[in-house]
């Protein structure tokens, strides 16, 4: 026998190979080649060179579509962090009145999202919905104003993702060692100065973590718009992974819809190669050497 | 064995299984039969609650006594059906006779060269072709060939109104749209919404759209925009239409929430039953909706339907339709079970007892001589009223969406949910559609 650790055979690795090629590196190859040409559905593809992708160019709805993914992105991130970080905290304590409303808190984790969606749908309805026998709620269309509907779209995925986050910041909290507080209480930090001080720089890593799955989570939020709002009213809602389905399955354009497919595929991996690179995810450490 | 042999043992035992079931999934064709190509023949058609015991019970009587061979029913929900049967109709998993809505929905298909002429059938069988409504047979016929035939009920838009709400405001049911535009004002001075709308899906508006388009201009009009002639959406019909129908949302005639009232969850629906709003314009099948949601409202007379209203000198008559004709089965090119096929569609389709079972379902067949059948039904006074209105149509118009090619209609629909709105101007929506 060598000496040395003794690696697995590479055999191992053949049913992950398999599956990401087959499910993952295929489709791609695929829709790569079906952005050059035009298919309508019937019969086979015909090759139409770089037509599609001349026209995603002067596409100005694409260019919308882009643009409220973006807009979309920075807001979920924007309202989740923080509304998940001080939740995560507070849970992190045993006593037992926060166990019993944190378990509350995370019951959004246990609907799908099709659910969640047609929930929310129904509770905000301008005819029918809750929110129209609430005071002050009432004067609001929530669905129906084109300045008011993509805040309640953030404001949807937020519901239905916070516990996620909050689930990752209280697991990260508790991990802290309880001596550092007793130490920093014993100089005399009060409650704000230990939370800024030791549990804020101590979950930095979760932070990042929970960022890329954010970031990377709302640039392909999908079927909570498809339910909730169909991309409406008129387009202010409709996303890029909206507008590529409406295209391919609604409208037929197999072609054009593939390339927003890849034009989608490389900002996702560009997206996430530079939110990983950014932050140091990669070199990721343990924190508490020496606690 | 040692542990090392093993391991490579497991790992390919599992790559194998994986390589199988990818292998199964390949090969799944509809309710696992593989479609064409076995020697029964395949109907496709939409999954409804109403109409699948109908087809089924059909098909079923259709095997007992069938000389050429059997049929089978597959159904699908609406949106999955149409993207299976787009991938599924050059393949060997095609079915033999398809459900569609006939105009410029089949003749993509039509112009792929994947659906069979059934003129000669007709030809053949004078009584056949006679048996159906002319109108409605037009709905699938293309370039004077006829390419499906009539599986169901007609469905014509009709305006609903609340009578209650009406006689309250002091308003009398419109003939013409100048009566229709003083309506709305007296509603609105009445304090409820003139029109109900569910206007969170662009089809609903885009009845509003396409009759007043056809009451303008006529059925050319439709025409030259679906065939892609030079110049169709310039018409000067299509601008002074869509000016026409500013004007009305303008005026608050679909009040300021329509944009987020959905069709599919009862909304417009509903807000018209508890007289929150005056009319409401809608497919055939919202009598049959009404009576299901509020049997009340439908019973006591509340409900009241009408004509679409007339156009003051515009070019289309007032008798015409607009609306979903009917739905129509149609025989596919690649059909290895063409003889079956065709035997079906020229018996089971106008057979009596088939008939009967749509007309018993609330459904208005476009067959000729079943008024009296109609008649004896126990919503006589609107079924015969939907059967009088499309014998008399000088024009039965298909819906816009399904008459024009699949990438323009989509465009269409997202142009007139933009101009709904108020985001889009009439000069817009023409430039938008003309370019």
């Amino acid at each position: 026998m060598r000496t040395g650790q003794q690696r697995p055979s590479a055999w191992y690795a053949a049913p992950a190979l398999l599956f990401f090629g087959l499910f993952a590196v295929l489709p791609m190859v695929l829709v790569v080649y079906l952005s050059f040409t035009d298919w309508d559905g019937f019969g086979f593809p015909q090759p139409s060179g770089a037509e599609n992708w001349s026209r995603l160019v002067q596409d100005g709805e694409a260019r919308d579509a882009l643009w409220l993914t973006l807009v979309l992105m920075v807001l979920s991130w924007a309202v989740q962090t923080p509304v998940a970080l001080l939740i995560g905290v507070w849970a992190a304590g045993r006593q037992r009145n926060r166990a019993v409303l944190s378990s509350l808190f995370f019951l959004p984790l246990l609907l799908s999202t099709a659910a969640i969606a047609l929930l929310w749908r129904s509770v905000l309805d301008p005819n029918f919905g809750v929110t129209q026998s609430l005071p002050f709620l009432d004067r609001f269309n929530f669905l129906g104003n084109t300045e008011i509907v993509i805040y309640t779209v953030v404001f949807v995925i937020t519901w239905q993702y916070v516990p996620f986050h909050t689930l990752l910041y209280q697991a990260a909290a508790r991990s802290i060692p309880v001596s550092l507080y007793e130490a920093a209480t014993i100089d005399g930090a009060g409650r704000y100065k230990q939370f800024f001080t030791i549990t804020l720089p101590l979950l930095k890593y979760t932070v990042i973590t929970s960022t890329v799955l954010m970031l990377v989570g709302s640039f392909t939020t999908f079927d909570t718009i498809l339910i909730l709002t169909g991309g409406g009213p008129g387009t202010t809602t409709r996303i890029a992974p909206l507008y590529m389905y409406i295209t391919g399955f609604s409208g037929f354009e197999f072609g054009y819809a593939s390339a927003i497919a890849v034009l989608l595929l490389a900002l996702g991996a560009g997206l996430s190669l530079v939110v990983t690179r950014a932050t140091g995810f990669r070199d990721m450490q343990s924190q508490q050497e020496g606690v | 064995m040692t542990p090392r042999r093993l391991t490579r043992v497991a790992a390919s035992a599992s790559t194998l299984v994986l390589l199988g079931s990818l292998v199964a999934c390949g090969s799944s064709g509809p309710s696992g039969s593989g479609g064409g190509g076995g020697d029964t023949a395949q109907v496709w058609a939409l999954q409804d609650t109403n109409l699948n015991p109908i087809e089924e019970a059909s098909i079923e009587r259709f095997n007992e006594q069938s000389e050429a061979g059997d049929a089978e029913l597959a159904t699908f929900g609406n949106d999955p059906y149409k993207q299976r049967l787009r991938t599924a109709i050059g393949s060997p998993q095609a079915p033999d006779l398809f459900f569609n809505w006939g105009g410029g929905n089949l003749k993509e298909y039509v112009d792929a060269g994947k659906v069979e002429d059934l003129t000669p059938l007709l030809d053949e069988n004078p009584e056949l072709k006679d048996a159906f409504l002319p109108s409605v047979l037009a709905g699938a016929q293309l370039d004077g060939q006829y390419y499906g035939l009539p599986m169901r009920g007609m469905q014509p838009v009709v305006l609903f109104y609340n009578e209650q709400v009406l006689d309250a405001a002091g308003v009398s049911v419109p003939t013409t749209w100048n009566e229709l535009l003083t309506a709305v004002d007296g509603l609105e001075a009445a304090g409820v919404t003139p029109i109900a709308l569910a206007g969170n899906q662009a089809w609903t508006e885009l009845m509003w759209a396409e009759y007043l388009l056809d009451r303008v201009g006529g059925p050319e009009v439709f025409q030259n925009i679906r065939d892609g002639k030079e110049g169709g959406w310039s018409q000067p019909e299509v601008l002074e239409a869509m000016t026409m129908l500013e004007d009305l949302i303008d005026r608050g005639a679909f009040g300021s929430d329509f944009a987020s009232v959905g069709y599919d969850v009862g909304g417009a629906s509903t807000i018209l039953a508890q007289g929150d709003a005056g009319f409401h314009l809608m497919g055939s099948w919202e009598y049959t909706n009404q009576l299901g949601q509020s049997p009340d409202f439908v019973t006591t007379g509340d409900l009241g339907w009408t004509a679409f209203p007339a156009v003051e000198g515009g070019a289309g008559d007032p008798s015409n339709l607009v609306g979903n004709v009917s739905n129509f089965y149609s025989l596919t090119t690649d059909s290895t079970n063409k003889e079956t096929a065709r035997e079906y569609l020229s018996t089971a389709l106008t057979d009596d007892q088939y008939i009967a079972d749509l007309i018993a379902a609330g459904d208005v067949p476009p067959v000729t001589g079943v008024r009296d059948q109609l008649e004896q039904t126990e919503n006589a006074d609107y079924s015969t009223w939907i059967y009088d209105q499309t014998v008399e149509a000088e024009n039965f118009q298909l819906s816009w969406d399904q008459d024009l090619a699949a990438d323009e209609a989509t465009e269409m629909l997202e142009q007139l949910s933009l101009f709904f709105l108020g985001e889009q101007t009439p000069q817009g929506f023409v430039d938008a559609m003309a370019g």
